[in-house]
């Protein structure tokens, strides 16, 4: 198990170091310059050579790399010389707004996702199968941005129900974290529901019938656990792609946290801030994966023993 | 007092009522669909398995065995339809509510599956899984433990204290099967539908779960309905065989007499093709032809067309099951014929 994780970490390492490599290619490839944003329409050629060599960008594109490389390896995420202050303090500064988003999300969408597919599983083609099924794709098929934007017409400004942008309260909550889980809630409760409706067809629940269980029994007791290794493996895929995908969501609803922060750090070529946002969801991406990777060891103990061998 | 002599006397007293249990199949009929309607994989079976009897059910594979030991505790696939009787204890299962069924499976009527490996949840130690009936009666911890303990050392599983904790991957098959025979026993049934308990298992291991059946059986006075489609594994154990084939019962009778003396030319090609290992004589005689298939059925009798004695009535009349001898049946138009030969 121990080498697992380590083997995981160091696979992980290297991840990071791809994300790095990329995101520092991506942001110099793009059009713009950080020294004429920061300088001004105004800024003569003079000034503008001046601050390049200050910051750097005038000296070979290897050597920028070989800097920046070393100086990750240093934990220095090097300056936003647009805030004025160390990239990564930016960052971090944001992250915990993201973060929360995320997880509440993801718990909405793990909880209603396996519950309903729970109960469309039990019956494969039954009614509330369909019903099931039907809402799911309705889900999944609506854009992220445009959920988001009906929600505020709806509820914000007909129903006056929840505040349309912000955060303070828990109610600021509810319209960007349901935009982000329900199509999440679809992706849970469709594979919940394959996962179910094949473990149950297992000759270990035909066993189980003949002990005389009933069919929740059964469901809960012997096909819920058996389902939940790929349910795992996708949240946790599914929560890394949230972290990134929070952008949308989050400018939709003024929610201060890594999506508003990283439009704002590439409209300006802010490059510190964008690699170092890029840095921290490669690193959760690659925790959120061992994790889930360690739970699913936890829930089938043949994986462990594959894990050990 | 060893373990098993105190279980023989904790159960002793349920004697009495395994002497009145018999289970009687009258007429069972199963349909599947299928494409172009719906196929008989069953047809009109018939037969008893009376207490504390061991009754061998024998035939090719597609001959409906299996199916028939799912259909008598409700464990078909879905689209089948069940007609005919299984009584037991004075009940229809096939007619009982689902409440009903659900007492009767495990705690009267327990089955033993073909492959344990498949049979056993892997995500669940043997322990719980063996414990689960008593652990669902609400016996306290401490009890389900030792019940688990007992059964796991009546199938004869070495050191079960420890083996208890196990999962089903970290057993060898032969474990695995007496695991499944402990989950069997767990509610103290009157009757083991075992289906093929020792096909998935090494020749060798074979020998060791049969005993192990037919001294439970024995032990604890229970009736035992053995699916198996070894002739060998049948002789071995049975006192009673009914063979099937293509979804209707051929023969039945004591199995002794049935397998020396046959009195359908099934049976008797089906004794024929299993090879003597002893002598040296010749390879078996394998049976000429595929089995019918319930799905292709063919008229009259279906052995007909692999039949060496097969005449034109056969072709044509389905041959009705009688009795032929004392206690024993046949469906076969020339039984007597077959019997004399």
């Amino acid at each position: 198990m121990i080498r697992m994780v380590v083997k995981r970490l160091l696979i992980g390492v290297f991840v990071m170091w791809g994300a790095a490599s990329l995101i520092f290619l991506i942001v110099r490839a793009a059009p713009g310059d950080p020294a004429s944003v920061l300088l001004g329409p105004d800024a003569d050629r003079e000034q503008i050579r001046q601050l390049h060599a200050t910051l750097g960008l005038d000296r070979p594109l290897h050597e920028q790399y070989v800097t920046y490389l070393g100086d990750v390896l240093r934990l220095d995420f090097g300056e936003s010389h647009r805030l004025g202050r160390p990239a990564m303090d930016a960052v971090l500064e944001r992250f915990p707004a993201t973060l929360e988003l995320t997880l509440t999300a993801t718990t909405v969408a793990v909880v209603a996702g396996l519950l309903l597919g729970l109960l469309a599983g039990a019956r494969p083609g039954g009614r509330t199968d369909r019903v099931v099924s039907a809402v799911t794709i309705a889900l999944q098929s609506f854009p992220t941005f445009w959920v988001g934007i009906m929600g505020v017409l709806l509820f914000a400004l007909t129903l006056r129900l929840l505040p349309s942008s912000g955060v303070g309260t828990p109610q600021h909550m509810v319209l960007p974290a349901l935009t982000m889980a329900l199509p999440f809630i679809a992706i849970v409760a469709r594979l919940a529901r394959s996962s179910v409706t094949e473990t149950m067809r297992e000759p270990y629940v035909v066993t189980a019938r003949s002990k005389g269980l009933t069919e929740p029994q059964i469901l809960l007791g012997h096909a819920l656990r058996n389902s939940l290794v790929p349910v795992v493996t996708i949240v946790g895929l599914q929560m890394g792609a949230l972290l990134g995908g929070a952008v949308i969501v989050e400018n939709v609803f003024a929610w201060p946290g890594l999506g508003s922060l990283v439009v704002d750090a590439v409209a300006n070529r802010d490059y510190a801030v964008v690699q170092g946002v890029t840095l921290l969801i490669a690193g959760a991406v690659t925790v959120l994966n061992l994790v889930a990777d360690l739970l699913c060891a936890q829930l089938d103990p043949r994986i462990r023993m594959e894990a050990a061998a | 007092m060893t373990r098993a002599a105190t279980a023989r006397a904790a159960t002793a007293g349920d004697a009495a009522a395994r002497e009145a249990s018999a289970l009687t199949v009258t007429d069972l009929t199963v349909t599947l669909p299928h494409p172009g309607g719906r196929v008989r994989v069953l047809d009109g079976v018939s037969f008893d398995v009376p207490p504390a009897t061991t009754v061998g059910l024998i035939g090719e594979s597609g001959s409906g065995k299996s199916m028939t030991a799912g259909a008598l505790m409700g464990l078909l696939p879905e689209g089948a339809t069940t007609t005919g009787g299984v009584v037991w204890r004075g009940t229809d299962l096939l007619t009982a509510d689902a409440a009903h069924l659900r007492r009767v499976r495990g705690r009267q009527i327990a089955m033993v599956f073909q492959d344990p490996l498949a049979a056993l949840n892997p995500t669940q130690r043997i322990g719980r899984q063996v414990g689960e009936i008593p652990r669902r009666d609400g016996l306290s911890r401490a009890e389900v433990r030792r019940r688990v303990i007992d059964l796991l050392d009546r199938a004869g599983i070495p050191e079960p204290e420890r083996r208890m904790r196990a999962y089903p991957h970290e057993f060898s098959g032969g474990l695995r099967q007496r695991a499944v025979i402990a989950m069997a026993l767990s509610g103290n049934p009157s009757l083991l539908l075992a289906d093929e308990p020792t096909t998935a298992l090494d020749v060798t291991v074979q020998a060791r779960i049969l005993a192990l059946l037919r001294s439970v059986q024995r032990a604890e006075g229970l009736s035992m309905l053995l699916v198996s489609h070894d002739l060998r594994v049948v002789s071995h154990v049975a006192e009673r065989v009914v063979v099937m084939y293509a979804g209707r019962v051929a023969e039945q009778g004591p199995a002794r007499e049935v397998l020396r003396r046959p009195a359908h030319p099934y049976t008797r090609a089906l004794v024929a093709s299993v090879p003597a290992v002893r002598t040296r004589t010749a390879l078996a005689d394998p049976l000429p032809g595929a089995p019918a298939t319930p799905a292709a059925r063919p008229s009259g009798c279906p052995f007909h067309p692999r039949c060496p004695l097969a005449r034109e009535r056969c072709r044509t009349e389905v041959p009705a099951p009688r009795a032929v001898a004392d206690g024993r049946r046949s469906a076969c138009h020339f039984a007597e014929e077959v019997l004399g030969s």
